[in-house]
């Protein structure tokens, strides 16, 4: 924004009015300013508008050697070759696939429990202080939920909860591939377990807000026709805002995809392709944040980053599938988007 | 429906076997609250056991980061942390603000600010590790060093879209009689923005600016690749620069036990200010009803 151009012409405004014969009382009156402050706020908006495609565009421009040298082959391949360079995606994005998955898995029953007994059970003086609670689950940084998690959380279930595993779910013919293995503690299955703590507040809070759109008067008659309330949940709440109630796991699967530094902690870091959930994994986010930093030459640079760049495209695909659910149920509720 | 349902009587068994499944599946909701709850409790109580020690004792905030074996406290990290939400803080805030501004004053209805409302609203959720990544690839690739102002940005990128979305939606929440009532009175637009709106609006907004300060405070994964870290006392925006979240995890990886205490020292300050400014930003939003 130039600021001598509208300055000028204050200063020619100002000679105008002196020109003109006074109102009853002048108004000490800066037209210009109205122009400057909207195209000034207009300005950021913009910003705010192109910072996603910016973003796009940074991650493309920076994998460039790789997408040359690899093309889609990339998205193919199982190699994790720093010294030979022989890069391939598929380890971490099984990682983040998988361990986003068991997220979900355990998340949507849990925070569709939490959010049916905030608003159909929990009296109304406990509805604000236990809300709060699983809030704040949401507002501990994720790398105390890292920390935790490789501190306290894997030698405990490693201990008692993954051998029980081991040997009841890792016998089961076919299924039991997901469970066989050391209890190492850590691995994917600790990861996904941590993540869908992390995800519930998320998950829950938006299929409280929508539960609280259905209107009064749809319960009030099921409740009339003796439906319990299960049943109201079930058959009336539920189908009203089903649309919503998938943007918001839709909301949490995108924030368990991005998720770094609790899985950095937990999940081992090994590059390899291991059907078992006992074994350590690797997610694109935590391959990221372990070797960006230490990453020496081009083509290993440019790999890191097209990792990002794909992680960049599955989150940006979810979040926009989520918001757009979302505005379809703001929509039919007759609320502007 | 009340074929299907049946006849409702507590003689009927039918009756009772849904009474019963109710009561079942409300108890399931119930241990699905405990689940979350016990949770949170864990990790806050592990927290307070192991980093209590440390927060108690003064080293802890005025000496600097220690090699491995010696004592040492967390003052540099400190110190950083402060300075680099401090200036994402005032980098974004007004940026975030003016954005707003626009959706909720002059847009409104516009395509440019449905559509900037959609990629906000997509930017708020985006993994902060890709913002890491984005500075990197703008800023220090560019300058080829790590740099305090590098980490700043990065924070500042996560504050904006929480500070556009609720100065858009808390702005939208002023009535417009107050609008037309300072535009009758000969007010030109910005003021009336300026003056009224932003003053009817002002604990909404503050509301969010310390939400987002909250959530900068504990990022990670987008300092990793910006600010780095520094192992001394150092101010300076244009070098690389310690900041808690950080030194965290290079402590907590290490194999060192008077590392890791540090490390849940850190930890445990980290997460009560983020907790404190969690319910500080409920109770300011709370006194406006």
């Amino acid at each position: 924004m130039s600021a001598v151009l509208p300055i000028r012409e204050s200063a020619h405004m100002e000679e105008v009015s002196r020109a003109t014969p006074p109102g009853p009382r002048r108004v000490r009156h800066a037209p210009w300013m109205d122009a400057a402050f909207e195209q000034l706020t207009r300005f950021f908006a913009l910003l705010v508008f192109s910072l996603l495609a910016a973003i796009l565009v940074s991650l493309v421009v920076g994998s460039r050697p790789t997408l040359e040298k690899f093309g889609l082959g990339f998205l193919a391949s199982v190699a994790w070759d720093p010294v030979q360079e022989n890069f391939g995606a598929v380890v971490p994005i099984y990682g983040t696939l998988v361990t986003s998955l068991i997220a979900m898995l355990i998340g949507i029953p849990v925070s569709f429990g939490i959010a049916l007994f905030l608003t159909e059970l929990a009296p109304a003086w406990l509805k604000r202080p236990l809300g709060t609670a699983i809030e704040l689950l949401a507002a501990i940084p994720s790398i105390i939920y890292g920390m935790w998690g490789l501190f306290v959380f894997t030698p405990v279930f490693q201990a008692s909860l993954q051998p029980k595993l081991i040997d009841t779910l890792g016998s089961i013919p076919g299924l039991g591939a997901l469970f066989e293995g050391p209890p190492l503690g850590i691995g994917m299955l600790s990861a996904g377990l941590i993540l869908s703590i992390m995800v519930i507040p998320f998950i829950t809070a938006v299929m409280r807000d929508v539960f609280e759109l259905v209107p009064p008067l749809l319960k009030e008659s099921a409740y009339g026709l003796g439906a319990t309330t299960w049943e109201v949940v079930w058959r009336v709440v539920l189908p009203y805002t089903k649309v919503g109630v998938i943007g918001g796991i839709m909301l949490g699967l995108g924030r368990a995809l991005g998720e770094t530094m609790a899985i950095t902690f937990v999940i081992g870091n090994a590059h390899q392709l291991a059907v078992s959930l006992m074994a350590p994994g690797n997610s694109i986010a935590s391959a990221l944040a372990n070797e960006f930093t230490e990453a020496v030459g081009d083509v290993y640079f440019s790999a890191l980053i097209e990792l990002g760049l794909i992680l960049f495209l599955i989150t940006t695909i979810v979040l926009a599938l989520s918001k757009l659910l979302l505005m379809r149920l703001a929509r039919q509720e007759g609320r502007a988007p | 429906m009340s074929a299907v349902l049946g006849t409702i009587s507590p003689a009927n068994p039918r009756y009772r076997a849904r009474k019963r499944f109710n009561a079942l599946l409300l108890f399931v909701s119930g241990l699905a609250l405990a689940f979350g709850l016990f949770w949170l409790a864990w990790i806050l109580g592990t927290l307070l056991y192991q980093g209590g020690y440390a927060l108690l004792h003064a080293t802890l905030y005025y000496r600097m980061t220690p090699p491995p074996g010696e004592d040492g406290g967390l003052a540099n990290p400190i110190a950083g942390s402060l300075l680099l939400v401090t200036v994402a803080t005032l980098i974004g805030t007004p940026v975030g603000i003016l954005a707003g501004t626009y959706l909720a004053e002059y847009g409104s209805k516009s395509r440019l600010a449905s559509a900037t409302r959609f990629l906000n609203d997509v930017l708020l959720s985006a993994p902060s590790i890709v913002i890491g990544l984005f500075v990197y690839s703008i800023y220090v690739a560019r300058v080829k060093h790590f740099s305090g102002w590098a980490g700043a940005l990065a924070l500042a990128l996560i504050v904006v879209p929480v500070v556009v979305r609720t100065t858009d939606d808390m702005l939208k929440l002023v009535p417009n009689s107050l609008r037309e009532a300072a535009v009758a009175l000969g007010c030109p637009t910005w003021k009336m923005i300026v003056l009224v709106s932003y003053r009817a609006a002002r604990t909404g907004i503050v509301t969010g600016v310390l939400l987002a300060v909250a959530r900068i405070s504990g990022e990670t994964a987008p300092l990793l690749f910006t600010a780095l870290n520094n192992q001394f006392w150092s101010l300076d925006l244009n070098r690389p620069m310690s900041n808690l979240p950080t030194v965290i995890f290079q402590f907590a990886m290490s194999p060192y036990e008077d590392w890791h205490r540090l490390a849940w020292g850190g930890a445990a300050l980290i997460t009560l200010t983020v907790l404190a400014l969690n319910i500080l930003a409920r109770v300011v939003f709370r006194r406006k009803d």
